[in-house]
């Protein structure tokens, strides 16, 4: 069935205008169809779309605590298979409850093997409770709590976890990164992860136009130019077989980081300094001759 | 319904179209059908969602379009009930049929 002009996430929610996070959920729901049940870490995405007694889901949902997400929905999972149900289960993270705070629960999740799809909505920063940096905050990033003066011109001053390879050396049978603003490519993800049994990682790129302080029509242009400088790059690694890992799009020509940089208010600092702008320009090169013969064609 | 109910559950589901959320719109997307090619990207990108896919064969015929056959297609519309206006529609629209003009009340 393609339950495509479905809605399953209705409007009236409270996230900013210009958040790219409700572009994931809808488009999430609207690929496993009605037969889901999603569990929620606290965040964003849980604060703003229930808000008692009013809720935007219109599939079963459940919110335990920040930490436990991948529990809960592990939990749903050996439930529906005791009485011998099979559905989607889909858990959903912030990138605070997913990297940092429900690490542990995510990661006996997928030791375990429970039957669910896990999707990380990456906003790179604790956004609920006003702009902490986390754990996937990238290098340079301005955040509340990696502020940028004439002590620390650079804000954070550690690079980004990397989440998705953390997942993989679990051996998860499948786990990607996907950008919204790619869309062919993010659409084949989840369908291919909804078909995959057993414990499934998505790392999604969400735009935040609060804590990236950029203009809330641009979303979609960050994230296809986080894509396109090579800033986040989109792959897919079956069975923790990181050195089989598939690059599933690389840009015909990548756009300098500075393009990236540009827009967002959070790297506003690093502009004026040329060597930082080269150190990321490094880094994104460093990554992509390191995988990127990964990507075939 | 009582004050608030046992594990505050909520048994309404999708109940948030309560939240009229258009007040918060600062300014306004307004479609411009004579060049809109009904490729649906707006509609795949409204956050909110608060773009409507109108498939109706009237709908799609009485709907203008810059050529006659692009009328097959469906049609897309702006819910102003729920549109925050955060402009990714007008900023998205490979044809710039879409005008982001300043909200009036």
């Amino acid at each position: 069935m393609n339950y495509e002009n479905e809605e399953f996430f209705a409007p009236g929610h409270g996230m900013c205008a210009g958040c790219a996070a409700p572009i994931i959920v809808k488009w999430i729901l609207k690929w496993a169809g009605p037969n889901t049940i999603v569990a929620n870490a606290t965040g964003c995405l849980e604060v703003a779309t229930t808000a008692y007694p009013r809720t935007s889901w219109r599939v079963p949902w459940i919110h335990v605590a920040f930490e436990n997400a991948a529990a809960a929905a592990s939990g749903v999972e050996a439930a529906t298979r005791a009485k011998g149900e099979k559905l989607n289960i889909i858990a959903f993270g912030g990138d605070g409850g997913t990297v940092d705070i429900g690490f542990q629960a995510l990661s006996g999740m997928v030791e375990r093997g429970h039957d669910v799809l896990y999707v990380l909505y990456d906003n790179e920063a604790y956004m609920n409770t006003g702009i902490q940096r986390s754990g996937s905050t990238p290098w340079g990033a301005w955040t509340t709590t990696s502020k940028v003066g004439s002590a620390n011109p650079i804000g954070k001053l550690r690079p980004k976890k990397p989440i998705s390879m953390i997942i993989a050396a679990h051996n998860a049978p499948y786990v990607a990164t996907a950008n919204p603003a790619m869309f062919q490519d993010f659409k084949k993800k989840v369908q291919k992860a909804l078909n995959t049994p057993g414990a499934k990682f998505l790392h999604v790129i969400s735009s935040c136009t609060t804590g990236w302080r950029h203009d809330p029509s641009k979303t979609v242009e960050i994230m296809r130019l986080a894509t396109d400088t090579g800033i986040f790059p989109l792959y897919e690694i079956e069975n923790g077989d990181i050195e089989n890992m598939r690059i599933t799009y690389k840009p015909k020509k990548f756009k300098p980081v500075e393009e990236y940089l540009k827009p967002q208010g959070r790297f506003r600092h690093l502009l004026k300094n040329p060597e930082y702008v080269k150190k990321l320009q490094e880094d994104v090169d460093a990554w992509w001759a390191k995988y990127g013969h990964h990507y075939h064609p | 319904m009582e004050l608030i109910t046992r594990g505050a559950v909520i048994t309404e589901p999708g109940n948030a179209v309560e939240n009229k959320t258009g007040s918060w719109r600062v300014f306004k997307p307004v479609i411009n059908y004579e060049k809109c090619i009904r490729c649906m990207i707006c509609w795949q990108y409204c956050p909110e969602p608060s773009i409507l896919k109108l498939e109706d064969e009237k709908t799609k015929k009485d709907t203008p379009a810059p050529k006659e056959a692009l009328k097959k297609l469906p049609v897309v519309q702006i819910d102003y009930d729920y549109c925050k206006g955060c402009g990714i529609c007008a900023n998205e629209c490979p044809v710039k049929a879409i005008d982001f003009v300043m909200e009036e009340r």
